[in-house]
């Protein structure tokens, strides 16, 4: 008898409860519908909320509860020579009585008292189960009965079930807020532990980055250095070049489709835009290296350039190929949005449809391609998998697009791929990173939001 | 705007604008059936009829603003001094500084009401300088009456004045390119009626200078304004007249039953 079978039969009983909660409220006016407050129906949920919640709220809690309850019985059964054993010990103690109890390798001789133990453990969490079966199946039978007694014509059924609908929408907007915070606040932790071992100013401000530390102080590089300028000069530049492909080629693919192409055209031509959109990260990655970087090299060999095998300029090209679709199709969606009288006042005056664009429509849907832009870049930042494979790991303070450079999300890949121990400065900075990373994107997407936010307001 | 001289027919001598035969399809529906009309120069022309009578498709034509929907289809002669708008060597962006427009709901561009109006006269090089443009804008605004409400906040936004102001801005940016014909579509619809007078002062103030044609509504707004009314319905010009003798004598029983308010 699963956990899955409770619930199933918990939301059985509910339906049930709907059946019922809305045959009792015809019932009570002889089926004049015209004379209870709110709609069957809404006495049918009434009942079969008062059914469902608190006895799925009892599994849940009872789900959560049980294995501590048990196990504080089973240790306090344990003989005190086991009781009394250091913390660590302890918990390994616990960790092979729990395997014996379900039927795995343990790491000692089993003696009698944990062969007790474990025999407990699993008479325990059998009555615990069974319990929780008796307790919810009978929380869902009292809630159907009591809901269905408390049903009367002038019973506000709708107004309870729609503040209970309410409740739930915003518990579940909450968790997705508190996972939010949550993340924030791992990293938050992390980067403060990171903070300890280098001070922030040197961690914002140096220009040296070789995070790898060797283990014995004698060694050298025993330090290692956590300058991050690098890294964000090394993400701004690919960025900018990203940019530089993705928002002229973008924005002018979204004029021609919003303002040239005839319904037939777009049609066609939008979709295959977006497929760039589909295409995963990982593909463009290794079209990137192995299809980009080498032509770039070989072109600049040929004009007697010094380009590096892994350069910024293809990490950024291919980059900016991705981005095209997010800035073309956010710019369609605004330059659509222009209304069509401010288009027709100006051709009535006798502007072309190029002069139109530049002198009316564009500036009308500045703020929004502004946004779209922004969102863009802050893509752009994040982006891992094409820079983790087309651009290097070498940390290069340089502005120039052909030497290879290294990015944020590049160095926090490299930091913790592997086996890692958790309290290095090396695996810690990439929590700092990932914290600068997370609040340089969300602060543009801040602005965005709120350009776009105030555009809304002029056209409505 | 060599448009092929052709064989005016003798009625249009004095017309500013004729339309012959003029048919409008939207993709297989017909919007406009044979229509034959001449507008007279320094006239207001009012164009009634009930809703989707293709009073305003047809002043649409006008300045080919159809040309704008895809799906839109125009036959037929429309001339302008005796030049077929519609032929192959017409451009239509020189057509449109020659017909302006006002539509029915105020559309100031988002700029400021300078730029607004002299949007015009910049894209059409009409001026060489600042100072030059300067006196067109100012000129403008004082001949659609706005200029002394504005005089002050010309470097604000136009779309952040009051509605009636707003439709007298895109009256003043439609004549800073000095066009001889101003078509308005409905101008004062969006407007409360004190807005509304002001604007019938102002076309009626206009008629010494350019050909007006005008769409409205209101009936007593045709009678007040206009000299000649052309009733619409159904996509016909049920009939053309003074306004005088259609608001107090017409000619067609269905004239009669709509300005007497039995329809429409």
């Amino acid at each position: 008898m699963t956990l899955t079978f409770l619930i199933l039969v918990l939301i059985g009983l509910s339906a049930l409860g709907f059946y019922i909660g809305r045959g009792r409220a015809l019932n009570t006016v002889s089926g004049r519908v015209g004379d209870l407050h709110s709609l069957p129906s809404h006495y049918g949920f009434y009942v079969a909320l008062w059914c469902g919640i608190p006895s799925l709220l009892i599994v849940a809690a009872w789900l959560i509860l049980q294995p501590q309850l048990v196990e504080a019985l089973v240790i306090a059964d344990l003989p005190s020579a086991y009781r009394n054993l250091p913390a660590s010990e302890f918990g390994l103690l616990l960790n092979d009585i729990r395997n014996l109890a379900s039927g795995n390798v343990v790491s000692r001789e089993a003696d009698e008292a944990l062969l007790a133990a474990a025999a407990r453990l699993n008479r325990a969490h059998a009555i615990g189960s069974g319990a929780m079966w008796v307790v919810a199946i009978a929380a869902g039978i009292a809630g159907l009965t009591l809901a269905r007694r408390w049903i009367a014509p002038q019973l506000r059924a709708r107004n309870s079930v729609e503040r209970t609908l309410l409740i739930i929408l915003v518990i579940s907007s909450t968790i997705a807020i508190l996972t939010t915070v949550g993340i924030v606040l791992s990293l938050a932790f992390e980067s403060v532990r990171f903070f300890a071992k280098v001070p922030l100013n040197e961690f914002l401000f140096g220009i040296q980055w070789s995070p790898q530390t060797a283990i014995r102080s004698d060694q050298v590089g025993a330090s290692g250095s956590f300058g991050a300028i690098p890294l964000f000069t090394g993400t701004l530049l690919i960025t900018l070049i990203a940019m530089l492909v993705a928002v002229p080629i973008g924005l002018m693919s979204a004029i021609y489709l919003s303002e040239y192409a005839v319904p037939r055209v777009r049609a066609v031509v939008k979709p295959l835009l977006e497929i760039l959109a589909g295409v995963p990260t990982v593909v463009y990655g290794f079209f990137a290296a192995i299809t980009v970087a080498p032509f770039i090299r070989g072109t600049g060999e040929s004009l007697g350039l010094d380009v590096a095998s892994e350069s910024a300029l293809a990490a950024g090209l291919v980059m900016g190929l991705m981005i095209i679709p997010f800035v073309s199709s956010l710019s369609d969606d605004v330059i659509s949005a222009v209304p069509q009288s401010l288009r027709e006042g100006s051709y009535g005056l006798g502007a072309t449809q190029s002069e139109t664009i530049k002198r009316v429509i564009l500036p009308a849907a500045l703020p929004g391609i502004i946004a779209a832009v922004l969102l863009a870049v802050s893509r752009a930042i994040g982006e891992t998998m094409i820079v983790v494979m087309a651009a290097g790991l070498a940390a290069n303070l340089t502005a120039n697009p052909l030497e290879a450079v290294t990015t944020v999300t590049v160095q926090i890949v490299t930091l913790l791929v592997g086996d890692q121990e958790f309290d290095s400065a090396k695996t810690l900075a990439a929590f700092a990173l990932g914290l600068v990373l997370f609040l340089i994107t969300l602060s543009l997407n801040v602005v965005a939001l709120r350009v776009v936010r105030r555009y809304r307001e002029i056209y409505e | 705007m060599a448009a092929v001289e052709m064989e005016q027919p003798e009625e249009a001598l004095d017309a500013k604008i004729t339309g012959r035969g003029v048919n409008v399809f939207y993709g297989p529906k017909q919007a406009i059936f044979d229509v034959d009309i001449d507008i007279k120069e320094h006239q207001v022309t009012a164009f009634i009829g009930p809703s989707g009578c293709g009073k305003s498709t047809f002043l649409r034509c006008l300045n080919r603003m159809n040309d704008t929907i895809d799906i839109c289809r125009v036959e037929g002669d429309i001339r302008i001094e005796g030049h077929d708008i519609y032929g192959k060597s017409v451009d239509v962006v020189q057509l449109r500084t020659r017909v302006g427009m006002v539509f029915q709901k105020p559309n100031p561009f988002p700029k400021s009401i300078y730029e607004n109006v002299a949007y015009g006269p910049r894209i059409h090089g009409m001026v060489q300088n600042k100072a030059a443009l300067d006196e067109v804008v100012e000129k403008s605004l004082i001949r659609a009456g706005l200029f002394d409400e504005i005089k002050d906040r010309l470097d604000q936004p136009g779309t952040g004045i009051s509605g009636g102001q707003q439709q007298r801005l895109c009256i003043a940016r439609a004549i800073a390119i000095n066009p001889e014909v101003i078509l308005m579509d409905e101008p004062c619809s969006a407007l409360d009626p004190i807005a509304t007078a002001k604007i019938e002062e102002l076309i009626d103030d206009l008629r010494a200078q350019y050909t007006i044609v005008i769409v409205t509504h209101n009936m007593q707004q045709a009678a007040r304004v206009s000299q000649k009314t052309a009733f619409f319905h159904l996509g016909e010009l049920v009939e053309f007249d003074d306004t005088e003798q259609i608001f107090t004598n017409p000619s067609e029983e269905r004239t009669q039953d709509y300005i007497t308010g039995r329809f429409g």
